[in-house]
């Protein structure tokens, strides 16, 4: 396979992909936050409890291409547990990482999302989890659409 | 003249397509996003170069030589759309920017002049949003209804709940040639009659059509055809309406300004006489001549032995879809034309779309703007490999290959 493309499916994105962590919708949430990209109808909810200036808990619902799911997954699992302000920080990096404007350096393992920067068309598919979430950290109560 | 042999030599039409013979991802690029646009012949490219090199001015208002060549270069394109379409007189053929304003321009025209409050509009439910945006506008600003005609699990239109949903108070009847989404072509001519002994003009969008099969608006008896030449082997910006000579007349004019009038003072404005009635401003003079030049060379293809050809691409397409695991195809009309529109188990028609492009082949991921057509089917996109006259058999089989390599590596 080409190395850009290895890059961009590789085996955990694959994985998060197939098998999305943090998936299905929770009983209980504080905030809730829809998602949508018309180009590729992609579309998710992000559900979260927020407490203390902390996300306790987070978890989405959805359909969407293999970096879409992955990304979502990804970040559910990176951003539970941390206090909201380093949720949005992490959020900035993610969003400069993958256009490119960024090295990996703090973001973890989220690096192996980096390979999206060699993909215009799939940036808005790595990110449409994270913008719900920011809308969500900032208290933007408007559905997400990526156009 | 012999007698006629439908063999197409598919080498030898390559050849006249400068952009096939190129690398993408250091594979051959395999083209199949011809519903989108096609690629564009030599002779194409040729013609539209020796305008803007040689015969380069306005048109309809020069005295002076290249003013002259000009306005004849775009007179004789739109005499070769007439011949094409074999429309009675060339003043019934509009150059617009494409199916999209053909189709605003038919139904801004209904709204204010025809559609009163009560009326109906009648469209399908296969249609693109350029045939369905257009008329919810129409319908909004004059208080009439937009009806949907049912499609079926296989694509087609239900033909049934066409003819119940026409009415005394259907005033048009708009519904694709071929869907560019599911690849179904309509039993127009049966849908056009239906229409018709109802009481109701007819608008046929053709955008998806006539790449791929010939049109006669007269034997359709259509009121009005609405085309694309990018999707005709020509150039983006132009496309055509046919109209019906008294339609034309009768609707009243869309855009206003320069070359669309006779005589204006303030007091009030005469307008020009058809077709420039509906051509207001300069016009894409170079997209008329590439548009002129592309039905020409049309003109020199063997038309059955083409449309043969590209039913065997679709044929062997089908074919190997069902040898291939997961592969659902969306859009199994009886008659189609030059679209596979299909679902792969467990892979994102965006990952496909990713994952061929580095096998140099090129499909269309999405909604393929007709998002009706994917809640229709439950999918929230298809992925889509659509034909042209250029491509080949031993291309659909590298198709199923990198598919199959697809299914695999997301499995
Ligand atoms: C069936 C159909 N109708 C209308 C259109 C709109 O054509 P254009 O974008 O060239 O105006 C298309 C193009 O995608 C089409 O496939």
């Amino acid at each position: 396979m080409n190395p850009e493309l290895r890059a961009l499916y590789q085996e955990m994105i694959l994985d998060h992909g197939r098998r999305p962590r943090h998936f299905g919708v929770p009983e209980h949430y504080t905030h809730k936050m829809e998602a949508f990209n018309p180009l590729c109808g992609d579309r998710l909810t992000l559900y979260a409890t927020l407490e203390d200036g902390n996300v306790k808990a987070v978890q989405f619902e959805g359909q969407g291409c293999a970096i879409s799911m992955a990304s979502a997954s990804m970040m559910c699992e990176e951003v539970e547990g941390k206090a909201c302000a380093d949720a949005r920080t992490l959020y900035e990096h993610f969003q400069q990482l993958v256009t490119g404007q960024r090295g990996a350096e703090d973001i973890g393992r989220l690096e192996i999302l980096a390979g999206v920067r060699h993909f215009p068309s799939r940036v808005k598919c790595a990110t449409l989890a994270w913008h719900s979430l920011d809308h969500m950290l900032r208290g933007d109560s408007t559905p997400v659409s990526t156009e | 003249m012999t007698a006629h042999q439908p063999v197409f030599d598919v080498e030898a039409l390559r050849r006249q397509f400068p952009i096939l013979h190129q690398e993408v991802h250091g594979r051959p690029l395999i083209y199949l996003d011809n519903a989108a646009t096609t690629q564009k012949p030599q002779a194409v490219i040729d013609a539209i170069d020796r305008y803007y090199a040689h015969d380069n001015a306005n048109v309809h208002r020069g005295v002076h030589s290249l003013s002259e060549r000009a306005t004849a270069a775009m007179e004789q394109a739109r005499e070769s759309v007439r011949s094409f379409l074999n429309a009675g007189e060339v003043a019934e053929v509009i150059f617009t920017r494409g199916t999209t304003e053909a189709i605003n321009l038919v139904a801004h025209g209904f709204a204010r002049e025809v559609l009163r409050p009560g009326d109906e509009v009648l469209i399908t439910a296969l249609e693109h949003h350029a045939n369905i945006v257009p008329w919810q506008q129409a319908c909004a600003a004059s208080g009439a209804t937009l009806k949907v005609a049912d499609i079926d699990d296989n694509g087609e239109v239900v033909l049934a709940d066409f003819e119940a949903k026409l009415s005394e108070r259907t005033r048009i009847a708009a519904f694709a040639h071929v869907s560019n989404a599911l690849g179904t072509i309509n039993p127009i001519e049966k849908m056009i009659a239906l229409a018709r002994a109802a009481g109701a003009a007819v608008l046929i969008d053709g955008a998806q059509a006539v790449a791929h099969t010939p049109v006669d608006v007269q034997a359709l008896d259509c009121d009005f055809y609405a085309l694309s030449g990018h999707k005709l082997y020509g150039p983006t910006g132009i496309g055509v309406l046919y109209g019906r000579h008294e339609w034309l007349e009768r609707l009243p004019v869309y855009q206003t300004g320069g070359d669309m009038i006779r005589e204006v003072s303030f007091d009030k404005s005469v307008f020009a006489p058809l077709p420039h009635k509906f051509e207001a401003g300069t016009p894409h003079i170079a997209g008329v001549i590439g548009l002129g030049a592309a039905i020409e060379w049309l003109r020199g293809v063997d038309w059955p032995a083409l449309i043969a050809h590209e039913d065997r691409l679709l044929a062997r397409a089908t074919e190997r879809a069902a040898g291939l695991p997961g592969m659902t195809i969306v859009g199994r009309a009886q008659r189609k034309a030059g679209v596979l529109s299909f679902m792969l188990d467990g892979v994102h028609p965006h990952d496909i779309g990713t994952f061929l492009d580095f096998e140099g082949i090129a499909i269309r991921a999405g909604h393929h703007c007709a998002m009706p057509v994917m809640t229709r089917f439950n999918v929230p996109a298809t992925a889509r490999a659509s034909f042209a006259a250029y491509n080949t058999l031993a291309e659909v089989d590298r198709l199923f290959e990198a598919l199959d390599s697809v299914r695999r590596t997301f499995a």
